[in-house]
């Protein structure tokens, strides 16, 4: 089997991005909190395999939701 | 007009923008508009959730309550289909506890033009279920002098089923060790090499169940009609083999089972699918619950990145504090193994401090009051 599976082709992934260093101060500063109050996510996780995160990134997730349209939710990885 | 409203972009969620933006009249003008958008603001930030709020607590009564009067039926049958699909209560403890292998996997393939209008869907959908060999024969012949099985093929089956003998062939040598095989026309003769009648009877009974063509663990598929497009749904489940496939519409294609989507698709693509089956159940038995109770059981259960069950080995055992864990099952073990590791317990949760009989850390116990003293400076005499 060559052809991999893309997840991020799929309706029920929503978009994952990596933030930068200073994104990450930004939003540790804005919610005055640590990384390790985020939720997690695994670094082998298969919506982000292709982001190449390491331990101590945030995952910024925009998630589709049926109450507010759009939701921002954070993930540490 | 649209600058407008891309100033309140973060005062206000997507969904309301978009819906103001809709309503109001395009001729309107600026200040009206932003008297109407200062208004929603307004009745938005009133309408959230308080800080200190128990919303867990809230969320435990709101789908508890109607749990009560769910029915307790296990099964019922899904309109004209055969399969029988886990609903109800057992199906909600299921999602709920986190259990790996659930009574009923299912999965809802959607297919890609032309299989979509239901062309060729038939072919596809055998070509998607798990053949074993002992679908295709016609006979066993055991020759117990020999050791020898010969199994005469259905031809009409292995037509309707788009496999041919030497692939079959090829499969079986594979995957059954200790067997030499020849292929002629419809017939495979399988040397077992062995002796007794109890020895061969049991080989051809493995060769019976040998898996030979399809997708492993789909047991059922039953094409149907749903809205416009043709989509098959099949009973068992294994979403990382039938999404490679190329008729598969890999972006809606879903599985019901959590941890298999969690696997094949990250915990978020999990976390959806946790909050669409709960509501499922709920909505199919007539009850109403906020869709936000269960987004949040959803979420908490997938907040250590992987799926944990609402359980004493799931989510519970996350907790930081000692006496929150006892106080939900099995206490002596939770207390004696925290004794041996020498755990602190910092109180800083709602449970310990109900133990303690002190105020908890919820609603308006959870701020406290900083007094800043003003000391005044002596006067120098």
């Amino acid at each position: 089997m060559a052809k991999n599976i893309d997840p991020s082709k799929h309706d029920l992934v929503p978009k994952h991005t990596l933030l930068s260093d200073k994104e990450k101060e930004e939003l540790f500063a804005r919610y005055r909190i640590t990384f390790f109050d985020l939720p997690r996510i695994e670094k082998t996780d298969p919506a982000i395999t292709h982001l190449n995160a390491k331990s101590g990134d945030v995952i910024k997730i925009i998630r589709k939701s049926k109450t507010a349209g759009e939701a921002v939710y954070y993930r540490g990885v | 007009m649209d600058k407008l409203f891309a100033e309140y972009k973060d005062k206000l969620p997507k969904i309301i923008l978009d819906e103001l933006q809709e309503k109001i009249p395009a001729k309107a003008g600026e200040a009206r508009i932003r008297k109407i958008l200062d208004a929603a603001v307004n009745e938005y930030n009133a309408s959230l959730v308080e800080p200190g709020e128990s919303v867990g607590l809230i969320t435990a009564e709101s789908i508890g309550e109607p749990g009560t009067q769910m029915t307790l039926n296990m099964f019922h049958l899904a309109g004209v289909s055969e399969m029988n699909v886990t609903t109800g209560l057992p199906r909600i403890i299921e999602i709920l506890d986190g259990k790996k292998e659930i009574s009923t996997p299912m999965m809802e393939i959607y297919l890609k033009k032309p299989y979509k209008d239901g062309k060729g869907i038939r072919e596809l959908a055998l070509r998607i279920k798990e053949i074993k060999l002992g679908e295709t024969v016609q006979e066993f012949v055991l020759s117990v002098a020999e050791g020898k099985i010969e199994i005469i093929l259905d031809p009409k089956k292995l037509e309707a089923l788009h496999v041919d003998v030497d692939t079959i062939a090829k499969t079986l040598t594979k995957q059954v060790k200790g067997i030499q095989l020849k292929a002629k026309d419809n017939t495979i003769v399988v040397n077992t090499k062995k002796e007794s009648i109890n020895e061969v009877y049991k080989m051809k009974e493995k060769l019976k169940d040998t898996f030979v063509s399809g997708i492993k663990d789909i047991t059922h598929v039953l094409p149907v009609k749903r809205g416009e497009e043709f989509i098959i749904i099949t009973a068992g489940s294994n979403l990382a083999e039938v999404l490679l496939l190329d008729e598969v519409d890999d972006s809606r294609t879903i599985s019901n089972d959590i941890f298999e989507v969690q696997k094949v698709l990250g915990i978020e693509a999990a976390r959806e699918v946790i909050i669409k089956e709960v509501y499922k159940v709920i909505e199919d038995q007539g009850l109403n619950v906020d869709i936000r109770h269960i987004m949040l059981v959803a979420s908490t259960m997938c907040f250590s990145g992987t799926i944990k069950g609402i359980t004493r080995y799931g989510v519970v055992s996350e907790k930081g504090s000692v006496l929150a864990r006892a106080s939900f099952e099995t206490p002596i073990k939770h207390i004696i193994d925290a004794s041996m590791l020498g755990e602190e317990d910092q109180l800083t949760s709602v449970i310990e401090n109900v133990m303690l009989n002190q105020p908890v850390p919820a609603g308006t116990g959870m701020t406290g009051l900083v007094v800043k003293e003003v000391v005044k400076e002596k006067k120098k005499d």
